[in-house]
């Protein structure tokens, strides 16, 4: 039935084909060039930026050393039940690996990977590693025990057991406070070494608390600027937009000799016999610090959306309300706030998803209270080196900021923002 | 926004407080960026203003950390190589940036917003993740330490400007007229040349400004892969910051918000442009 | 215009890429690429090392000031089969990790390195961190040392006295470490400086460390730059500050800054200079040689108040380069100076160093 309407209905170009089929026909080559013009930028994005942060993040999980540089002992391993010191053949895997490892100079990256799992984990591989050279011949069980007594312990074995797979989770329970114990039950960290999830904590409020103060700010002088007259406005727009213009560290800078103890607020209040000699006031290398500059810094992201926003309002609706009896705090309240709340709600989640993810300024002047969750990524990438728990960190917070993106892109839509 | 006449008290004293208001806030913006600038002809090395300045004594103010960021290698260098990464990767972001904004705008455009995600991911991802993943990623392909790797990164970083900026632009354009053009025998050429780029040249400009600023700008990746070779200005101020301020930093503050004022006119003056092209109110 | 504008285009890409092309080209003649910890102590190491050899065998140095995360850059860098570095200046501590990872060459002391003038051969001469593939060059310290002018009754001289706010009052600054700072704790704690390891050994020995260093944290400024103890010192931002022995020496002779050392309880550390894998050629072999010989090592305390690692330097010890001040009574290895150190056990921190950085990190966040 279908069948015979379309061969009915169908109308056909002049040289006799279909006119669905050129047209889809022509679509497709639009489509085509389309696609054409954009694959350069694509491909170069996939290259450039997107596998390396894909990698990055991947190292959270992956976990090749044990799995690698001692396939022995792993396949030994496979069916050890986890009860009772392992037989005879795993400690002869042991010492094979071992002496193999220490030829290959590779046996370092063991001991680097499992003293991230148990402290005193390197000095148990390096050191067994060096006598293992020396052993002659078999049974080997007694003689590694005396080696280390570690090898007597079946926690260890259990570790080794547990990270001998090519991926791990371990990391990213790591990332939140946990840990696996030798039972193989994940459990809470002793309350001295929790760290991170207080940090995230810490990470999402502070850009909380930054989005918050920034609208509060932003707010009346959005107002102002949209309801001024153009000339007068575009004047006082240099104002935001100098800031924004201003590069990152040139603020930063601005801000500590501003605030320091020695700075030029604390000096203006000690000449104004406010704050005496010994009182200078602490404002910077702490939170204080971190919120006031970041606030500072990124207003300019919440202004312009909100401005560009208020611009649209026509005045004659406040008019309105006002001329049909409206008391202009409930006018303002009921008419125009609502008519903003998209503006608001772009401005907020751009400063939030920036401040997030802010590395410089904290690490600037957030001094050990300030600082957020990008600086502990750091601080593993380049101090400590666990960059399997950077790159689990790092997935953690990129999925959060992912999640608030897209809740970005469902409310306002990416490609309504505006820049300058 | 003038108060009107038959204001009442009260009215009159909200009028005013908001005022107040308002000039506190943009004194929050803009003092912290206009009080380096005196500070850094400070002759002490002192971040303060000290007695003379404030006298407007002339013995109070000197060039000597002018003098001595003009006379020093490392800085220069730094400039050099700031610039010289900057245009290049502006030029790439630009090119490729523009390209792409080109294809988006377009109404046939297949898998339009999962692309443009994509696209402008680097805006998005926080810089740390970026530049860890670049650092690694950079270093197995032998482009860590190099310019080649700096410029590709910040290329990178600037390209979600571009492509914002300039579909923004492409978003009123009215895709009738290039078919005017062509039914009355243009050449796709030519309607490129003649019609599209006029019309989103502003929007490219500006986009490129934002890449130039985004990777002259840029630290945090140039911490992790640039090289002694490819020390940039920000990154010469990081470390100088991190370590000691000496008062040469607050030097190149300053000359830094001189670009900043300059390509905040230079914008200034498309946006003029653009708006009288496009028969809006002309600021 | 638009000519002129695609002009400039094609003009500044060409620039961009032969720009790129040079920088490769000239890496690969007669340069080394040396890593060190910049500031004072790059300028010593220039000084008494490359400046000589360059004008012997225009050798061209790069040097680049990410000694701190010298471990993170070579780790990398093997890892990435692409190595750019050809001699990082390292502690002792983090060359054994790199040792065991493989990731820095083998030395043989021996057939490499000069013998002392007397004879002795290299591996009998230098002092001490000789893990195989570490080449000590210095012995520094890391002790604390105030400002005078806060201080004008009686003058902090101990470990104990810096933990003592009330008797000395102020703000200190620490590294942004465990490293020292644990040990320290201890010591004001009132273990005696050679045991604070086997204290530390213990869960008591630590809750111990941290227990003390709570009763001052609030009053911590932390520094993670070397050059910023000297600075904070000079501002009075803190009254006592944990540094390294030659940034307080540079600032007191320099900068005529009124600071004293307190020797009791300083931290004595090797720090030398390890081979990336990869990079042990002949020219390199040539150089690591002369850089680290007896004359070599002992000039290089003209220019910073470290100790050459070489018995056979302190002889040789001179006076200051630029202010003919005396070196010997400011060297950490000077008797007089070498009466209560701690010596850093780099072993024991290679294998608690993940859980002490953990432990402290929480304890900072706390």
């Amino acid at each position: 039935m279908a069948n015979t309407y379309s061969k009915v209905g169908e109308m056909t170009t002049n040289d006799g084909v279909p006119l669905k089929v050129s047209l889809r026909r022509s679509q497709r080559k639009l489509k085509l060039w389309a696609f054409l013009l954009v694959a350069p930028l694509l491909v170069f994005i996939l290259v450039s930026f997107i596998i390396p942060v894909v990698n990055m993040t991947m190292r959270g999980v992956e976990n090749p050393q044990v799995a690698n540089i001692m396939p022995n002992v792993v396949e030994t391993l496979e069916n050890w039940q986890g009860t009772e010191l392992p037989d005879e053949a795993v400690y002869a895997a042991l010492v094979t690996d071992l002496t193999m490892g220490r030829k290959n100079k590779n046996i370092g990256k063991v001991a680097t990977r499992l003293n991230y799992e148990r402290s005193g984990m390197r000095r148990v591989i390096t050191g067994s590693a060096r006598k293992a050279a020396k052993l002659k011949e078999g049974p080997y069980k007694e003689q590694m025990i005396k080696i280390n007594k570690a090898w007597g312990d079946i926690g260890v074995w259990s570790l080794i057991k547990r990270e001998s797979g090519t991926f791990t989770s371990s990391y990213l329970i790591s990332s939140v406070d946990r840990k696996t114990n030798d039972a193989g039950e994940v459990v809470a960290k002793v309350e001295s070494k929790q760290i991170y999830v207080n940090l995230f904590g810490k990470t999402l409020l502070m850009s909380f608390s930054i989005t918050i103060i920034c609208i509060v700010l932003a707010f009346p002088i959005a107002y102002l600027l949209a309801t001024l007259p153009l000339a007068k406005s575009n004047l006082l727009m240099i104002l935001v937009l100098l800031p924004f213009w201003t590069s990152l560290l040139v603020r930063t800078t601005t801000w500590i000799v501003l605030l320091q103890s020695q700075g030029v607020i604390n000096d203006l209040l000690v000449w104004m016999h406010i704050i005496d000699e010994d009182g200078r006031l602490q404002m910077i290398y702490n939170q204080t610090g971190t919120i006031i500059a970041m606030t500072h810094i990124l207003l300019p992201f919440m202004v312009l959306p909100l401005y560009s926003v208020m611009k649209t309002i026509p005045p004659t609706y406040m008019r309105a309300a006002l001329s049909l009896g409206a008391n202009p705090v409930t006018a303002f309240i009921k008419v125009y706030i609502p008519m903003t709340v998209s503006g608001i709600g772009a401005g907020s989640l751009l400063v939030f998803i920036l401040s997030i993810g802010y590395y410089i300024t904290p690490a600037l002047v957030g001094g050990q209270s300030g600082l957020l969750i990008s600086n502990m990524i750091a601080y593993h990438m380049q101090n400590s080196l666990n960059w399997g728990l950077a790159g689990a960190l790092g997935f953690i917070l990129l999925v959060i900021v992912l999640i608030f993106y897209a809740l970005f892109n469902k409310v306002i839509g990416i490609d309504k923002m505006k820049m300058g | 926004m003038a108060i009107p006449i038959y204001a009442g008290k009260l009215e009159r004293t909200w009028y005013y407080s908001y005022r107040v208001i308002c000039t506190l806030i943009f004194l929050f913006l803009i003092l912290p960026i206009l009080i380096i600038i005196p500070l850094s002809f400070n002759v002490q090395p002192y971040f303060t203003f000290t007695p003379e300045m404030m006298s407007l004594d002339p013995a109070g103010y000197s060039l000597r950390w002018y003098e001595e960021f003009f006379a020093s290698e490392v800085w220069m260098k730094s400039i050099k190589n700031s610039f010289s990464v900057a245009i290049a990767s502006t030029i790439l972001a630009t090119t490729l940036g523009t390209l792409a904004a080109l294809g988006l705008s377009r109404p046939e455009m297949p898998y339009r917003a999962l692309i443009m995600s994509i696209l402008i991911s680097p805006m998005i991802v926080p810089l740390i993740i970026s530049a860890a993943g670049m650092f690694f990623f950079y270093s197995s392909v032998n482009l860590a330490g190099s310019f080649l790797g700096l410029i590709l990164a910040h290329t990178a970083l600037g390209i979600p400007f571009v492509v914002i900026t300039v579909t923004a632009t492409l978003s009123g354009f009215d895709y009738s007229l290039t078919r005017a053009a062509a039914s009355l025998g243009a050449s796709p050429r030519t309607v490129f040349f003649k019609i599209m780029l006029p019309l989103v040249t502003p929007g490219v400009i500006s986009g490129a400004l934002f890449a130039f600023i985004t990777s002259f700008d840029e630290v945090v990746v140039a911490i992790f892969i640039a090289g002694p070779e490819q020390r940039t200005i920000p990154l010469q101020m990081w470390g100088g910051i991190r370590e000691q301020i000496s008062p040469t930093i607050l030097a190149v503050a300053t000359i830094l918000v001189a670009i900043s004022i300059m390509l905040l006119t230079v914008l200034e003056l498309l946006r003029r442009r653009s708006e009288k092209q496009r028969g809006l109110t002309p600021g | 215009m638009k000519k002129l504008l695609k002009r400039t285009v094609v003009a500044t890409a060409i620039a961009a890429v032969s720009m790129t092309m040079a920088t490769t080209a000239v890496q690969a003649a007669d340069t080394m690429t040396v890593v060190s910890w910049g500031g004072s102590y790059t300028k010593s190491q220039e000084r008494a090392y490359q400046e000589p050899w360059t004008k012997m065998h225009g050798t061209k140095f790069l040097s680049e000031d990410k000694a701190g995360t010298g471990l993170a850059g070579i780790r990398s860098q093997v890892e990435a089969n692409n190595v750019t570095w050809d001699l990082v200046d390292m502690l002792e501590g983090d060359s054994m990790i790199a040792c065991d990872e493989g990731l820095i060459e083998e030395i043989d002391y021996d057939t490499i390195l000069a013998a002392a003038p007397d004879g002795t051969p290299a591996s009998k001469d230098f002092l001490g961190g000789m893990n195989g593939c570490f080449i000590p060059q210095i012995v520094y310290a890391t002790l604390f040392a105030y400002n005078d002018e806060l201080f004008t009754g009686e003058k902090p001289s101990t470990i104990a006295d810096i933990f003592d706010l009330e008797k000395f009052p102020g703000k200190r600054s620490l590294q942004k470490v465990p490293d020292g700072n644990l040990e320290w704790a201890l010591m004001a704690s009132g273990v005696p400086a050679d045991k604070v390891y086997e204290k530390l050994d213990t869960e008591e020995g630590i809750a111990m460390a941290f227990k003390k260093l709570d009763e001052i944290k609030d009053s911590v400024v932390w520094w993670e730059a070397g050059a910023q103890p000297p600075q904070l010192l000079a501002d009075k931002e803190v009254s006592i500050a944990s540094g390294f022995n030659g940034r307080f020496f540079g600032a007191q002779v320099n900068e005529k800054q009124p600071f004293t050392i307190i020797w009791d309880g300083q931290l004595a550390e090797i720090d030398g200079w390890v081979v990336p894998k990869g990079k042990l050629t002949e020219d390199l072999k040539a150089y690591l040689k002369f850089a680290t010989d007896t004359q070599r090592l002992a000039d290089q305390s003209k220019y910073i108040s470290y100790g050459p690692a070489r018995a056979s330097s302190a002889a040789l010890v001179g006076k200051h380069a630029d202010t003919g001040i005396d070196m010997k009574p400011h060297m950490p290895t000077n008797p007089e100076n070498f009466k209560n150190p701690i010596i850093k056990n780099a072993e024991w921190w290679a294998n608690n160093k993940d859980d002490m950085n953990e432990r402290f990190n929480a304890w900072l966040a706390k």
